[in-house]
């Protein structure tokens, strides 16, 4: 049972005679003895009462680091309001809208030493190996069925322009027309944009230098696109035309190539 | 027999103005341009008291029609074998007087100057010639020793993104202004702040110096800015004038004239012109259908160098200095009133001349993107526009009439600025390069790759010596021959 006062008579005492003069003392003393009789009370408590009061206690705790933190930022020295923001540029370029701004994309002598090494620093530096069995379903060929030299990629597939199939008698891997793709969807990582670009051709593969001959499109692997739509130039001045990008998803079950630029 | 083209022909020389040097007299038919011009030089020497050395620059055969014709070869390629005038008659040929003085074209990067933390908006050669500001995003504003290519000082002050340099005609101050709407006034010797004036709302886009030949000590400064205000500035009593604001958008570009008056540009499609004493409102110009860009005035060139001429004189006092750029401006207008191209978003440019038309002389039309940049040369005889459709477009700014375009570009071209012979123009570009052009072969003479990023800003030095150029890429390069 609680305590209800029944009237404002203690509120009307205290205004006509003031509190004890020990008042404050007691009520520092009785806060301090709290946290005691708190901690006493929740180790304790058991059962659904312990379950109500830990959760009562949870909220507590929230507001109360809440409470601190806002304290905290208040006093903390507030962030420079005059800092500078970067990119800056020219009064005629100012609220011109549509205006989508990168850097120049690298120079070019920095992509050539890094095309020898045969190395980039790419956004998905690790790919989950893909053993020989998942890449290719045999084909088994000849009157008994009994031959099995034939292959099909069972992967999605870049293949060049104007390709034309070998011969049966000679074509050792198939790579399904229904898998092939022409078009990735390249992001810029600076534009923040993604552009539908064709594709020029793989690059590398990092499973293996014979998926890379067949142009076989699978998570990692770094593939040239056309971005001359993109009119990004060299510091020479001319139109870039060639670009590298890895590609960033599983083409083989989403149906479709994405792809992440490498600046 | 019809096409046999004869020996000699009967021939006139004739100036811009109409007007006849000498009677006729006959010339090889076969006669150059080297030898015209030394015919010229002959006959003008005679004619003329004060000596000048002109050389030849273009010839036409003035038939009714007016229809000029470049003589590039000789008279008998250019005009007798094409039929484009008949023989028996007298040869008009016109002739324009160029600079006593060639520049010779930039060629190679002397130095890639560093130090800029952010990209680099607006370069400023001195009047002199001797010093160089950039100002850049990195707030801060930097002079450069030209002779040793280091930097000598770097200035302080603004908070936010500084948009514009301007030199005051006599080379002492330099001022600065930028997003944070402060103009702050530099001492340029010495690199010490002389004051900041406040009052604009909003960023600040250009300043123009009042001119030497109207005020020797370089007193008023106009500013012009995104609030819609134009405000001129006292230097000496460090406050502000006057200012002035009928415009009704951010007002882009201010320019004030030789003959007192202020021109101003705004995105409210209007170009407005103000008297330069009080700041009362004389003319405004209409005609545009979008924002106005950029203005240039036929007689930039000769405001900006004030007394500094191509021979280097260093005046004593001055009123000497006064005298000698109100000379050279008197030469540069021959006078006639100034006159004024306006470049917009509208892909069009107007020739106007405002102190005595309100109506535009001509519509310049032919850009198929914004005009970004417009320049007279510094003869005042040509216009060069630089658009957002990668090319520099050349005009007469006799008549606004097209003479040719220039590409090469493989992006938006954001500036131009001539050679101080009026023979070349340096073009700055997003995609990266500077070009050179020729004038009179109309074609690109160099170009000058090395920045890393889209170049913002490019100046030649009014001595011709060097040109230099700002790019996002956070470097100034200095090009020399």
């Amino acid at each position: 049972m609680q305590f209800i006062p029944q009237n404002e008579y203690i509120e009307e005492s205290i205004k006509r005679h003031g509190r004890r003069l020990d008042y404050a003392e007691r009520k520092r003393k009785r806060e301090a003895r709290q946290v005691h009789k708190d901690s006493q009370f929740a180790q304790k408590v058991t059962g659904l009462r312990a379950k109500m009061y830990n959760k009562k206690r949870h909220a507590e705790k929230i507001q109360m680091k809440k409470t601190i933190k806002q304290h905290e930022e208040k006093n903390a020295k507030q962030k420079d309001d005059e800092a500078v923001p970067e990119g800056a540029v020219p009064g005629y370029l100012l609220d011109r809208e549509g205006q989508q701004r990168a850097k120049v994309l690298s120079n070019m002598i920095k992509q050539k030493r890094k095309e020898k090494a045969g190395k980039w620093n790419v956004p998905l530096p690790k790919v989950r190996g893909i053993a020989e069995d998942e890449m290719f379903k045999v084909l088994r060929s000849g009157k008994t069925k009994s031959k099995s030299w034939k292959r099909m990629v069972t992967k999605a597939t870049f293949v060049g322009e104007g390709f034309t199939r070998k011969p049966p008698k000679y074509e050792r891997f198939i790579r399904p027309s229904a898998m092939r793709y022409k078009k990735a969807h390249v992001t810029h990582p600076e534009l923040k944009a993604t552009f539908c670009l064709p594709i020029i051709g793989v690059k590398k593969n990092p499973q293996s230098p014979l998926y890379t001959q067949l142009g076989v499109l699978t998570k990692g692997t770094v593939i040239e696109v056309n971005v001359s739509e993109l009119g990004l130039v060299t510091t020479g001045g001319k139109v870039v035309w060639g670009k590298y990008a890895q590609v960033t998803n599983n083409p083989e079950n989403d149906g479709c190539v994405n792809a992440l630029l490498l600046v | 027999m019809a096409d046999q083209t004869p020996e000699n022909v009967i021939a006139q020389f004739v100036n811009e103005q109409g007007e006849v040097l000498h009677q006729s007299l006959s010339v090889p038919a076969n006669i150059n341009p080297e030898q015209l011009a030394l015919v010229l030089n002959t006959l003008l020497q005679q004619e003329v008291i004060k000596q000048i050395k002109y050389t030849w620059d273009q010839g036409s055969s003035l038939v009714k029609t007016t229809e000029y014709q470049e003589i590039q070869k000789s008279l008998v390629d250019d005009i007798i074998k094409p039929g484009k005038h008949s023989t028996e008659e007298t040869f008009k040929i016109v002739y324009r007087p160029q600079a006593v003085f060639r520049v010779r074209a930039v060629t190679r990067c002397s130095s890639s100057l560093t130090g800029h933390t952010d990209a680099i908006l607006n370069v400023a050669f001195s009047p002199c010639g001797t010093m160089l500001a950039s100002a850049g995003g990195d707030t801060t504003v930097r002079i450069w020793d030209l002779n040793t290519e280091t930097p000598q000082s770097q200035l302080k002050g603004h908070k936010h993104w500084v948009q514009h340099v301007a030199w005051s005609p006599n080379s002492k101050y330099l001022a600065s202004a930028g997003m944070d709407g402060m103009v702050i006034i530099w001492e340029a010797r010495t690199g010490k702040q002389h004051c900041i004036m406040r009052g604009h709302t909003k960023w600040i886009s250009a300043l123009a110096w009042e001119p030497l030949h109207l005020n020797p000590k370089c007193a008023r400064l106009a500013s012009s800015s995104a609030d819609g205000t134009i405000r001129v500035w006292d230097v000496v009593h460090k406050r502000m004038v006057f200012s002035m604001s009928q415009h009704t958008a951010p007002v882009m570009c201010v320019k004030w004239g030789g003959d007192g008056l202020i021109y101003s540009a705004s995105r409210d499609k209007t170009i407005k012109v103000w008297e330069s004493t009080v700041g009362k409102l004389v003319k405004t110009l209409e005609g545009h259908a979008h924002w106005v860009t950029s203005l240039a005035l036929s007689t930039d060139t000769v405001l900006r160098t004030g007394a500094n001429d191509h021979t280097g004189k260093i005046y004593k006092d001055e009123s000497e200095a006064q005298k000698r750029a109100l000379e050279r401006y008197k030469q540069a207008t021959a006078g006639k009133p100034e006159r004024l191209v306006s470049g917009s978003d509208d892909f069009t440019m107007y020739l106007w001349e405002p102190s005595t038309n309100k109506k535009p002389l001509k519509r310049m039309v032919g850009h198929q993107k914004t005009v970004n940049h417009v320049a007279f040369s510094p003869d005042g005889r040509w216009i060069a526009s630089a658009s957002f459709d990668k090319s520099v477009k050349i005009w007469n700014a006799q008549t606004g009439e097209f003479i040719s375009s220039l590409r090469g570009h493989v992006a938006e071209v954001y500036q131009v600025v001539w050679s101080s012979d009026s023979r070349m123009i340096l073009s700055a570009s997003k995609d990266s390069t500077i070009k050179l052009w020729d004038l009179k072969t109309k074609k690109m003479k160099m170009e000058l790759p090395g920045h890393a990023d889209e170049v913002f800003t490019v100046d030649w030095s009014p001595a011709g010596d060097k040109a230099a150029s700002g790019s996002k890429d956070k470097t100034l390069k200095i090009w020399r021959q």
